[in-house]
């Protein structure tokens, strides 16, 4: 069997996401160096705060200003931390109770190692240098001695700010290596020889092109492979008149499907050699490759007559 | 209940490391092939079809209709799909097959988790506005579970390596499971858990059928019926939680019956070993219950799957006449959030 093909396939997006009344707050206040919860109908203080009670989904609002300062409730030691979190240096995970809530916080603490760290440890907020309303404002917790300076105390605040957050945007990026298993692996590398190969059902003896290894009819393996093309038919094809970001093709273009010779199952590709307007069904067509590429880069036409609308009606 | 519903066959890939090899579909139509041979069914046969997988480890949108091709679609067939673990598929097929839509339903789910990074992965699944800007990986929030249990002195880090070590010997008899045997506790992942804590990263897939009433006695010599199944969740946030217990677990037990009467057999899906603990104290387990006879997630842990083998495995230990009454539990997002049971039994003998 032929080497696994792999490729890198990174998948990335910023997620915009709209805050509600309470979230806005929370995340403007963390800008603001305020730290804020919602009390519930039977009078405890969730922090961070939600906007529906979690035991009687009543609706809350009522926001009210916590300490900086809290108590770990629960840890974990992470010696190696992985892309995104908020410190590059070994740190713990922890639950934190601010003073003044009845909930924990999720966030990490900055301390010297894991014998530093016990649940019950006092711990305050270290803040962002820079902040924009999210999470990341804190930048992380770290050990607090009673006897230090340097914790603010609530000042009363109401939670109501002159400029709110409404939003924030959430990047996110995961990295995978992806692989297309043993059918397409197998078409890709005949594409590499310029020869179109497909699969043909055990069962309904039908081809299909570019194999995915199974049947879509009959639900069962395929494996015999099958040459075919290179030439095709036309069977059906729209006119693109909008030019896709980065795509180096000039408009308007013909995208078709083609049923290659000898494939039960039309593939797609663009037609070129031909004014888009004079492009038919039934009209004949066959690959063109460019210099190293995988895959044919265009179909032209092959001069001879078009096909007859019954040899491709079931292929439409 | 007006229509009595079991688990008529079980089938499951070897779990591995990497499946470079297979795409989706290749992985599962042996299995697929497998439990509808071992019913005696064609893929034509069955009544409804529902699956579980997720996007987030194929890296695709819509990946589970690449799947679709190993069951059969064309002519159209009645199928579905939960972006889930597998017990939820079953549960949607067995509401199914309660409403008599359909007599026999195929229930599958896959994961391949060797095309990216699990732990990665795992964080898309949290709250978008306050955790998964954090990053925080799936086991640092197992971890802080286990220290949270170790702090409330139901367990220490003797007593978690125990529970590693019993569930990769039970595996020595499961030809399926990629971790087995002896396999060193390690060191720490994220303290206190350590690699032997933490369950393999790998790949796989299962698939069960269900059938109602005769159709399912015809199907099978000792059908698996399906007493009672029921799922709930918690909080979503972690720091509203109380960690060291699963209240959700424990009710839907209660209203799936288990407490009714004791039960044999438990196949918990706790992929850390700490949650297997969390696990029987919500349950009420004690020693005279074999728990994860499988291996359990310790042993194999195919995302997506891996809660659907639960109730697999339990049920084909009624099949062999080794369980008479079995209770199957799948959890789904951090630190046990979502949890389902269900319970099994076989005809008296």
């Amino acid at each position: 069997m032929p080497e696994v093909l792999k490729a890198p396939l990174v998948v990335e997006f910023p997620f915009t996401r709209s805050l509600g009344p309470v979230q806005s707050a929370f995340l403007t206040g963390l800008r603001e160096r305020v730290l804020l919860g919602v009390k519930t109908g039977d009078g405890r203080t969730l922090v961070p705060p939600v906007e529906y009670d979690p035991v009687t989904a009543e609706e809350i609002h009522d926001l009210v200003e916590v300490a900086p300062t809290g108590t770990v409730t629960t840890w974990a030691w992470n010696h190696a931390p992985r892309r995104g979190q908020p410190l590059d240096t070994p740190f713990a995970w922890v639950l934190v109770r601010l003073d003044g809530a009845d909930t924990a916080l999720l966030h990490a603490l900055d301390a010297a190692g894991p014998d530093a760290v016990h649940s019950g440890l006092r711990v305050r907020v270290r803040w962002a240098a820079q902040r924009s309303g999210a999470i990341t404002d804190i930048a992380c917790f770290e050990p607090y001695d009673s006897g230090d300076d340097a914790a603010a105390e609530p000042t009363g605040h109401d939670g109501r700010f002159a400029d709110p957050v409404t939003g924030i945007v959430a990047p996110a990026r995961l990295d995978y290596v992806y692989s297309p298993g043993r059918a397409q692996s197998a078409h890709l590398d005949a594409l590499a020889e310029q020869r179109t190969v497909g699969e043909r059902c055990p069962s309904c003896r039908k081809v299909y092109v570019p194999p995915r290894g199974a049947c879509p009819t009959c639900g069962v393996a395929t494996s015999e492979a099958v040459e075919v093309g290179p030439r095709g038919t036309v069977t059906t094809y729209c006119i693109v008149n909008i030019k896709a970001k980065n795509l180096d093709i000039e408009v308007p273009y013909v995208y078709a499907h083609i049923a290659l010779d000898g494939a039960d199952l039309a593939l797609h590709g663009r037609i070129g050699g031909i004014p888009y307007d004079q492009v038919r069904m039934g009209l004949r067509v066959e690959p063109v490759w460019t210099d190293g590429g995988r895959h044919p880069d265009h179909y032209r036409p092959t001069g001879e007559p078009d096909a007859d609308y019954e040899t491709y009606k079931e292929l439409l | 209940m007006t229509r009595e519903i079991a688990v008529v066959a079980f089938g499951q890939t070897d779990h591995r490391r990497t499946s470079d090899e297979l795409s989706e579909v290749e992985m599962l139509i042996p299995v697929l092939h497998d439990v509808l041979g071992q019913a005696g069914l064609k893929t034509g046969d069955i009544g409804f079809t529902c699956s579980g997988s997720t996007d987030y480890l194929a890296g695709r949108a819509f990946s589970f209709t690449m799947a679709l091709d190993g069951v059969g679609a064309w002519p159209p067939i009645s199928e579905s799909h939960v972006e889930m673990d597998g017990a939820w598929a079953l549960y949607e097929a067995w509401t199914k097959l309660l409403t008599g839509d359909a007599d026999t339903a195929l229930v599958y789910a896959y994961g391949k988790s060797s095309p990216g990074s699990v732990r990665d992965v795992l964080t898309r699944q949290l709250d978008p506005y306050y955790v998964a800007p954090l990053w925080p990986d799936s086991v640092a929030l197992a971890a802080l579970q286990a220290q949270a249990l170790i702090d409330a002195g139901h367990a220490d880090e003797p007593a978690l390596a125990g529970v590693a070590a019993r569930s990769r010997a039970s595996a020595a008899t499961n030809s399926h499971a990629q971790l087995s045997g002896s396999v060193p506790q390690g060191d720490y992942v994220v303290r206190p858990l350590r690699t032997g804590d933490c369950p393999p990263v790998g790949d796989g897939a299962a698939a069960v059928v269900l059938a109602a009433g005769d159709r399912a006695r015809r199907l099978c010599a000792r059908p698996a019926w399906i007493r009672g199944i029921d799922h709930r969740i918690e909080a979503h946030a972690l720091g509203v939680r109380d960690l060291t217990d699963s209240p959700s677990t424990r009710l839907a037990a209660e209203k799936a019956g288990v407490f009714e009467r004791p039960v044999d057999t438990a196949e918990l899906y706790a992929p850390f070993t700490s949650q297997e603990v969390v696990l029987r104290r919500a349950l009420r387990l004690d020693d005279r219950v074999t728990v994860n006879p499988s291996g359990g997630a310790l042993a194999a842990n195919p995302i997506m799957a891996a809660g659907l083998i639960r109730i697999g495995e339990a049920a084909a230990r009624i099949h062999r006449g080794e369980s008479d009454r079995a209770l199957a539990h799948a959890t789904s997002g951090p630190c046990l959030q979502q949890n389902l049971v269900a319970l099994l039994e076989g005809d008296p003998r």
